[in-house]
């Protein structure tokens, strides 16, 4: 008998954009409320975001029940941090962390496509970029999903940092404000949704900042 | 949906006589089942059909059960597996009743509870080949949702799965509203209903509809939906649109 073949996938594009930009003193981390799958919307309000620690954040897109378990994962591990060591998670830990856990699965991946953002020890905004087993950067902005190839393009146009391997080093943080961050991200989910059809509905945005971290939504087209 | 199309087979270390165990398709099945939100609690649908392939084999499955005192499940697919759901989620429940003290698992518990059992299984490559909807309400608050055979879970106003979400989702985004009453939940449930009897194939006239308040559960006794074949789209389908069928 021929060797039997699977007829199903263990993976599936639950599709979305996610967006993060590092300020000065804020991070804005934005994602889609869509989830779909093949030509379906199955639900439109989705929040694809999730708190990791107090001034930590991380938004993903790709495979949802893999996202669900990587973001159950890293706050089990948060819990144990804090356990252990009294205190939280600062992001760039938490970064370091997310990459382990992601190339822990490195030979049955987890697919999910993730940026993290907040601000470091110092109060200053950070934003880590990540692929589906783990390699990370530590960027000024990025884009993951089914709309960062119309996302990322336009980010470079308005916040291209200077390359990180110039000398002396140059901060990779925009020198936008918190407000003018806040409505880059809205402009560029309404165009990213004209086009891909995984990206709509409602955009959630977060905004890490020294009082802390808030919400606000915004609709989007529903087509 | 294949993203990873040219992959090794995860169980190419394994031999022959471990694919024996492992679901590769499912036998027999049930199709959609389609649930809301009502200004009580919540209202889910299920015909009574059991296919074996293309020969309808069994016309009484309950395909909808009442979860410990706050949920209800309504399953399609494998209907072995939904069985083996229930006899997990009977442990479940007796453990719970076992602690004695007063707090019982809501319908969010169950759901999260469920959510893991399909992913882990989805994981070892064997998976329960079931798409789910959990619905209840406790404390006054209404929970509605689904998992998936690979574990991908949501939870909203109104779900259905297989072909209910091709042809009974864009009905309840058009017409679903909050605080339906039981009399207009119903309604809706059944015009849903009777789309999916004209155009699945695997559906037949013959349905329970579950009901789910901070009282209680009730399950209604199997009916059937009066049906009208006459339209001249049915008669005539080629009319406007010559070739098509």
């Amino acid at each position: 008998m021929a060797k039997q073949q699977a007829n199903w996938s263990p993976y599936d594009n639950n599709g979305g954009s996610c967006v993060a930009i590092a300020g000065a003193d804020y991070c804005v981390i934005a994602a889609d409320t869509r989830m779909s799958t093949g030509y379906n919307i199955l639900t439109r309000e989705y929040s694809k975001i999730c708190k990791l620690a107090d001034k930590c954040v991380m938004a993903s897109s790709g495979f949802q029940a893999d996202v669900k378990a990587l973001q159950k994962q890293l706050a089990a591990r948060h819990l144990i941090y804090q356990h252990q060591h009294n205190k939280q998670m600062s992001c760039p830990a938490m970064a370091q962390l997310l990459s382990n856990t992601l190339y822990y699965k490195r030979f049955f991946p987890y697919y999910s496509f993730n940026v993290l953002g907040g601000l470091d020890n110092e109060g200053k905004g950070c934003v880590f970029t990540y692929d589906a087993v783990g390699s990370y950067e530590k960027v000024g902005y990025s884009s993951q999903g089914s709309g960062s190839t119309l996302i990322t393009p336009f980010l470079d146009n308005q916040l291209k940092s200077p390359s990180p391997l110039l000398l002396p080093v140059q901060d990779a943080v925009t020198p936008l404000v918190e407000a003018e961050a806040i409505d880059l991200v809205k402009t560029v989910f309404a165009s990213a949704s004209e086009r891909d059809i995984y990206t709509g509905d409602k955009i959630e945005i977060v905004v890490v900042n020294a009082t802390g971290i808030r919400r606000e939504y915004m609709e989007l087209r529903k087509d | 949906m294949n993203f990873m199309a040219s992959k090794q087979p995860e169980n190419s270390l394994l031999g022959p006589e471990a694919d024996s165990q492992r679901t590769l398709y499912p036998y027999v099945t049930g199709t959609s089942v389609v649930a809301l939100k009502y200004k009580d609690g919540i209202l889910m649908a299920a015909d009574m059909g059991g296919s074996y392939g293309s020969t309808l084999r069994y016309k009484s499955v309950e395909r909808i059960k009442p979860i410990g005192k706050h949920s209800l499940l309504g399953a399609s697919g494998e209907i072995s597996d939904f069985q083996e759901i229930l006899r997990y989620l009977d442990e479940l429940i007796l453990y719970d009743n076992m602690w004695d003290d007063g707090n019982s698992l809501g319908p969010k518990e169950v759901h999260n509870y469920l959510t893991r059992v399909m992913y882990n299984r989805r994981n070892k490559f064997n998976p329960l080949w079931n798409s789910l909807v959990l619905g209840g309400v406790k404390n006054g608050q209404k929970y509605l949702g689904t998992v998936s055979m690979i574990g991908v879970n949501f939870e909203d106003n109104h779900v259905a799965t297989g072909f209910g979400n091709h042809l009974a989702r864009p009905i309840l985004r058009q017409e679903w509203h909050e605080n339906l009453s039981y009399e207009d939940g119903v309604r809706l449930l059944e015009k849903c209903m009777r789309v999916l009897l004209y155009r699945d194939r695997s559906a037949i006239n013959k349905l329970q509809i579950a009901k789910i308040t901070e009282e209680g559960t009730t399950i209604s006794q199997p009916y059937s939906l009066k049906t009208y074949w006459e339209f001249s789209a049915f008669a005539n389908p080629a009319q406007g649109a010559v070739g098509t069928w």
